[in-house]
């Protein structure tokens, strides 16, 4: 562990913007772009995540500090920068129902993680899986809060599978939260509790396809 | 031996941290109504005459101790002009947010319950319901803390950003909304309401840290709850409250909503019979547990948070899901009858078989 991850993730949960922008900068005063997005944003947003699912974090502090962190890294590795990670085609999606911040949250985390994404939004059923064939996405992040929008992700992976798509599908969201096999039972292929779960499954996911 | 109870004085006497003839249930089937009259959601919440109907009907049907004039949350901002979002198996959704610039907040006003047709629907079925038990059942009524109305009035997003970047614009908006809410809940009171649910889920550990919350909605709980002519039961729809129990206490509440993901011992322990505590069954769980596994998680909510009164059994969102089966609904209502009957000596032989 490197001596930035600690002060850095301590920043973040103040939602002290300055004071993660400073040791943000002094890491990059000795790493490139992506070493510090690697090696300080990454393990700092996985150390609050761990927090989130223990109960010591807040909703409200994980959405802030991935905003300052998306911010951040925008400014020093914008969208088209060759160095974001070359990563299977991958998508965002709200089902079904019109809850959005968990969604938000994943998003920003990903993208302050290095990640591209298309953000699909929300979409039902029928939408979703007709964009992620078009799009010819291999990685599927689906995020709900109701149950019954939980409950249709197994019509997407269904679906999918049906159509022959190699697609992997992560879900997140309070019914996965709740019920620890509801993940399994509506056929995805992950789950993950906190934003920073998210990109570690990517992560997983993008070494197992190359 | 204990005295049978109405339902009414079941309630009042675990409020007073005293045991009643048995644990009261509270089964919070608001969108269940519409099954038992062959409705739809939409076609059900559309007359007060369905929703008093189905509630009574309910009320017969599993025997528990409330009856819930709760509809949906977004009627409330229907109010405000917002609209609301049907589906055949899922609760009312609130639709596109009123507020979609920050500078709105400067020149909003609260509605008129008067002139609000959905509110009107509600405080009919509360005066329906109220004829029909008297004084015999607790009626429920429901209001959307003035703390947690702005998810629905402008995203959840722009408004965790105000809360932190706009001090001034939020104290607007809860003192907009604090008149709102103030207002509904009174109104619903005198229609007849026993009591009124202050859904509350921002305030929290799950959504905001404690110190936020001591700044913001336990303070915005205080001023609307001394306002409201009535008793108060925060809920927390599911949210973490363990860390806060006492500064919940704090704001005068009776009751507590409580997380699935809390032990209710501790939170029991931690409630030090300041206040009551409502849960903690797992709505979500509960769609797909046999009538031996709802037996067994009444028997361990009972267990450990039972004794000595301040405990109302229910599920822990406020809303049991339109999925849960019927069975599991009668297994609850049963094993709460066998199970909650006081004194409840089988605690002293009862192993968590779940550890």
């Amino acid at each position: 562990m490197n001596a930035w991850i600690n002060p850095f993730a301590d920043a973040l949960e103040k939602l002290d913007r300055i004071g993660a922008e400073r040791v943000f900068n002094q890491a990059l005063s000795q790493l490139t772009p992506i070493q510090t997005i690697e090696n300080v944003v990454v393990p700092a947003l996985d150390r609050i995540g761990l927090a989130w699912e223990q109960g010591d974090v807040a909703l409200s502090q994980i959405y802030m500090s991935g905003r300052i962190c998306e911010e951040l890294v925008d400014r020093v590795l914008p969208p088209s920068d060759p160095d974001r990670k070359h990563q299977p085609r991958s998508a965002i999606v709200v089902l079904s129902d019109y809850h959005m911040l968990g969604k938000r949250i994943v998003y920003s985390v990903m993208r302050a993680s290095g990640f591209e994404l298309f953000d699909y939004g929300r979409m039902d059923v029928d939408q979703l899986v007709e964009r992620a064939l078009a799009d010819k996405i291999r990685v599927l992040l689906i995020s709900v809060l109701m149950l019954p929008s939980a409950l249709k992700v197994g019509e997407v992976c269904a679906r999918l599978k049906a159509a022959g798509a190699p697609v992997k599908v992560a879900v997140g969201g309070a019914p996965f939260l709740f019920d620890a096999k509801l993940w399994q039972e509506v056929g995805a292929d992950a789950m993950g509790a906190s934003a920073a779960d998210a990109v570690a499954i990517v992560q997983r996911w993008m070494e197992e396809m190359q | 031996m204990t005295v049978a109870m109405n339902a009414m004085q079941r309630l009042l006497t675990t409020l007073g941290h005293q045991e009643p003839d048995r644990v009261p249930l509270f089964l919070l089937t608001n969108l269940q109504g519409a099954k038992e009259l062959g409705l739809s959601i939409e076609a059900y919440f559309s007359q007060a005459e369905n929703v008093i109907e189905g509630q009574v009907r309910l009320l017969k049907k599993y025997g528990a101790d409330s009856l819930y004039a709760f509809y949906y949350a977004a009627i409330e901002v229907e109010a405000w002009g917002g609209r609301t979002l049907f589906q055949p198996d899922c609760p009312p959704l609130c639709g596109a947010p009123i507020i979609t610039r920050p500078e709105q907040i400067d020149t909003l006003q609260p509605p008129n319950i008067a002139e609000a047709s959905g509110l009107q629907r509600v405080l009919k079925t509360i005066r329906g319901l109220k004829e029909r038990v008297g004084d015999t059942v607790p009626v429920v009524g429901v209001a959307i803390s003035p703390f947690s109305l702005p998810v629905m009035q402008m995203g959840f997003d722009r408004y965790i950003e105000l809360i932190y970047e706009q001090p001034a614009r939020f104290e607007r908006l809860m003192q907009v909304n604090t008149e709102f809410t103030v207002a509904w809940a009174n109104a619903q009171l005198a229609a007849g309401a026993t009591a009124i649910c202050y859904f509350d889920p921002v305030s929290s550990t799950t959504i905001i840290p404690r110190e936020l919350y001591l700044k913001t909605g336990q303070r915005v709980a205080k001023q609307a709850f001394s306002q409201i002519k009535g008793a108060t039961a925060i809920h927390l729809a599911s949210g973490r409250g363990l860390p806060i129990i006492s500064d919940l206490a704090d704001t005068g509440t009776a009751v507590i909503g409580v997380s699935a993901l809390e032990d209710l011992a501790a939170l029991k322990a931690a409630a030090n019979k300041r206040v009551s505590l409502l849960g903690n069954l797992n709505g979500v769980e509960m769609r797909r547990w046999t009538p031996l596994q709802a037996e067994a998680e009444v028997k361990r909510a009972i267990a450990k948070a039972g004794r000595g009164g301040g405990f109302i059994l229910g599920d822990n969102h406020g809303e049991i899901p339109w999925q849960v089966p019927e069975e599991v609904l009668f297994a609850i209502s049963d094993a709460a009858r066998r199970w909650g009957r006081y004194p409840l000596d089988w605690i002293d032989t009862w192993q968590d078989e779940s550890v």
